[in-house]
């Protein structure tokens, strides 16, 4: 990606992204609860009330199920709604509007009416958030057929992924990983980009082991495998898109190395990593050298602060996981 | 609005109708024969529970500045909602809303459970037993539901002398929720208090944007029952209107509905949490004007120029807020959580699974020590 560049955080570059869709498409229009006058409770949609105005950046009631049933009704007519849930948990009032509407109308409609809408929300904890605010259960929604799911682990990522998103001709909902809204900035392009949806990110080549992981996941399993560096080879893919899922990356690199390994902050139980576990074991089941081994959250609530450092992933528990499979039989 | 709806008759205020008040800005009496029928003490108590409250708040806001505790909802300039709690008998029940605490104050819990809550501690949620308190949720609007239900079950159960009343804000009117606690309230002719706290903007969104009703109060007709709206910087008249919304829940009388909804008009000096810069959607212009109306002011000068209240008292209440204040800050801080406790009551009993995962944790933290937890990783 040739031309100019800014230095952006993560939560910048999702801005970049939209300033660029809505100049681009008057259709496009950012809609939620706080997005307009205040820019966002994390200022994802800073200056975009005062350059298009109140008719496109859409301050709505406290309504998440309003939210995202006008969204799709919105839609019907050309309208591109980007709806801001202000944090994925309170995104379970719109769940029926999600799962029973947008993720279906495509299909019982035989494709004429199709929610061509995306849903960003910030996810993840690790900020000492109040309760709700916390969630990362991103399995629930890529169980449900017709919808996609999306989460960049980088700001170069996170806009060329949002406007792809925004370009996309279904329903997305857009994870944004807040934990690392505003840890780190990098080279994001200022012109529009797209990176297409369901291509994994081969983030680091190794040959030992394969550690596959996402959002905010991302950044301590890299430090993992730099801390490695020397007594184990690691390769880590970052899945940006997790339905739907970039099944050839995931075989490809467990092929390869014969370990597996999956990183993420959602909790165990029929977590994502039970099913890329078993897709591997399916596809490659002769190629593995050791059984995958999952690193997660624990099948618990998402505690109150004191305690979520004993729940978030760390780097000690990734190395761990990691010697586990290399050290196996 | 005359003309919007022509041929339809429906009762559609074009303003909002004047609030319920007791004392006007001054403190002054405007209306004798609201006045509630309080003790010299219990006017006392009322206004110590309010103070209490502003100084449990301002205490929250400066230990997060400090860096010694998390995220709060102020109810700063909101004080007057303590007033309702008064109206309540011991044994009637609480849903507060997480900005409604001061009612949690003045029903007696310990303001240690709120620096608890607030310090990420999740004991702060314990609240014992004998208060009749349910422990406020954070999302929007999910405990009127519960509390319709807990209504519901009071009827089963057959407690004819129990009220439930449920607190929430004007953001809270926008959800379903709202809709779904009150409508069957209303259809089950519940013993229900409903309390919107409508201080004017959900963080930034202003009320004129939740709703295209004048009020939240005249919503209460489409449910079947009685709304009312008060001027909510006025404890007496919250009060008043509060007590005699209990009483209907418990005995109505002919043609007096159950169920009663209360808005209180009010304004939150502060923002809507310490995360939340207030400045970005409304002017000091119109802080200032809502200063003048502190509600606590308000019933101070009112219980002085009745000789109720003097320096004196003052001063010892506000000895007795700071020191139980002060002690629950300390109790607050001193208290720390095993990390194998949020394993404990996920379910009624371990499972199998849960163990080993607490295993794995007890063996992480024996491997690499807490401090591998603490530093997590760089980014």
């Amino acid at each position: 990606m040739a031309g100019e560049t800014d230095r952006l955080t993560l939560v910048e570059a999702v801005n970049s992204a939209l300033h660029n869709e809505m100049a681009r498409d008057e259709h496009v229009v950012v809609m939620g609860e706080d997005v307009g006058v205040n820019e966002g409770v994390f200022r994802a949609t800073a200056g975009l009330y005062d350059e298009f105005g109140e008719q496109r950046v859409i301050d709505t009631p406290l309504a998440e199920s309003g939210i995202v049933g006008t969204a799709i009704g919105m839609s019907f007519l050309g309208i591109r709604p980007v709806a801001e849930i202000q944090f994925m948990g309170f995104l379970y009032p719109a769940l029926d509007q999600l799962f029973s509407h947008a993720a279906r109308f495509r299909s019982r409609t035989r494709g004429r009416f199709v929610p061509e809408i995306v849903i960003r929300a910030p996810y993840g904890g690790g900020i000492h958030s109040p309760e709700s605010h916390s969630e990362s259960t991103e399995a629930l929604l890529t169980h449900y057929p017709g919808v996609k799911v999306v989460v960049p682990s980088t700001p170069a990522d996170a806009k060329g992924l949002l406007i792809a998103s925004i370009r996309e001709p279904d329903p997305v909902v857009f994870l944004e990983p807040k934990k690392i809204y505003r840890s780190f900035r990098e080279a994001v392009p200022t012109e529009p980009y797209e990176i297409p949806l369901g291509e994994a990110s081969v983030r680091r080549d190794g040959t030992d082991v394969s550690v596959f992981t996402w959002g905010a996941m991302t950044r301590p399993t890299l430090e993992a495998a730099r801390q490695l560096e020397g007594e184990v080879d690691v390769e880590v893919v970052d899945l940006r898109t997790l339905s739907p899922l970039d099944r050839v990356t995931l075989i490809t690199s467990a092929e390869k190395t014969g370990r597996v390994v999956v990183v993420h902050e959602a909790h165990r139980t029929g977590g994502l990593a039970g099913e890329i576990a078993t897709t591997i074991q399916e596809h490659s089941f002769l190629y593995l050298e050791a059984p995958v081994k999952r690193v997660t959250g624990w099948d618990v609530p998402y505690p109150f602060p004191e305690l979520e450092k004993y729940y978030m992933v760390n780097v000690a528990r990734i190395i761990d996981g990691i010697k586990e499979v290399v050290a196996f039989p | 609005m005359s003309g919007k709806h022509e041929l339809f008759q429906y009762p559609a205020p074009d303003d909002p109708p004047d609030a319920v008040r007791v004392l006007d800005e001054n403190g002054n009496v405007v209306a004798d024969e609201l006045l509630p029928n309080l003790t010299d003490e219990e006017f006392r108590k009322l206004y110590a529970d309010m103070r209490l409250t502003r100084r449990t708040d301002r205490r929250g806001v400066s230990l997060q500045r400090q860096g010694r505790s998390g995220t709060l909802a102020s109810c700063y300039g909101q004080e007057a909602h303590v007033a309702t709690a008064h109206a309540l008998a011991e044994t009637d029940w609480l849903i507060p809303c997480y900005r409604e605490f001061g009612t949690m104050l003045a029903r007696g819990i310990d303001p240690k459970y709120l620096f608890l809550h607030w310090m990420g501690k999740e004991p702060g949620d314990h609240i014992p037993a004998e208060y009749n308190t349910v422990a406020p949720p954070t999302p929007i609007a999910t405990q009127i539901p519960h509390a319709t239900g807990m209504a519901m079950a009071a009827q089963l159960l057959g407690w004819e002398d129990t009220a439930f009343l449920c607190h929430f804000g004007d953001g809270a009117t926008s959800e379903g929720d709202f809709h779904e606690g009150l409508n069957f309230a209303g259809a089950f002719d519940t013993p229900s208090v409903f309390v919107c706290n409508n201080n004017q903007y959900a963080i930034s969104v202003p009320f004129s944007r939740q709703t295209g009703s004048a009020t939240v109060a005249q919503k209460a007709i489409a449910y079947g029952f009685d709304g009312v709206y008060v001027d909510g910087m006025d404890p007496l008249a919250v009060y008043t209107v509060t007590e005699e919304a209990v009483r209907r829940a418990k005995s109505p009388r002919e043609g007096e509905s159950r169920q009663t909804l209360i808005e209180l008009l009010l304004y939150r000096l502060g923002g809507h949490s310490t995360s939340d810069d207030p400045t970005k959607y409304r002017s000091a212009a119109e802080v200032e004007q809502w200063e003048q109306k502190d509600p606590i002011r308000r019933l101070e000068v009112f219980l002085r120029e009745t000789g109720r209240l003097d320096d004196e008292a003052i001063e010892s209440i506000e000895n007795a807020n700071e020191a139980l204040v002060d002690d629950a800050v300390v109790a607050a801080e001193a208290l720390h959580q095993e990390p194998e406790s949020m394993f404990e009551h996920v379910f009624h009993e371990l499972t199998p699974e849960l163990r080993r995962q607490a295993d794995e944790l007890a063996a992480l933290r024996e491997q690499y020590g807490d401090e591998a937890f603490d530093v997590g990783w760089r980014f």
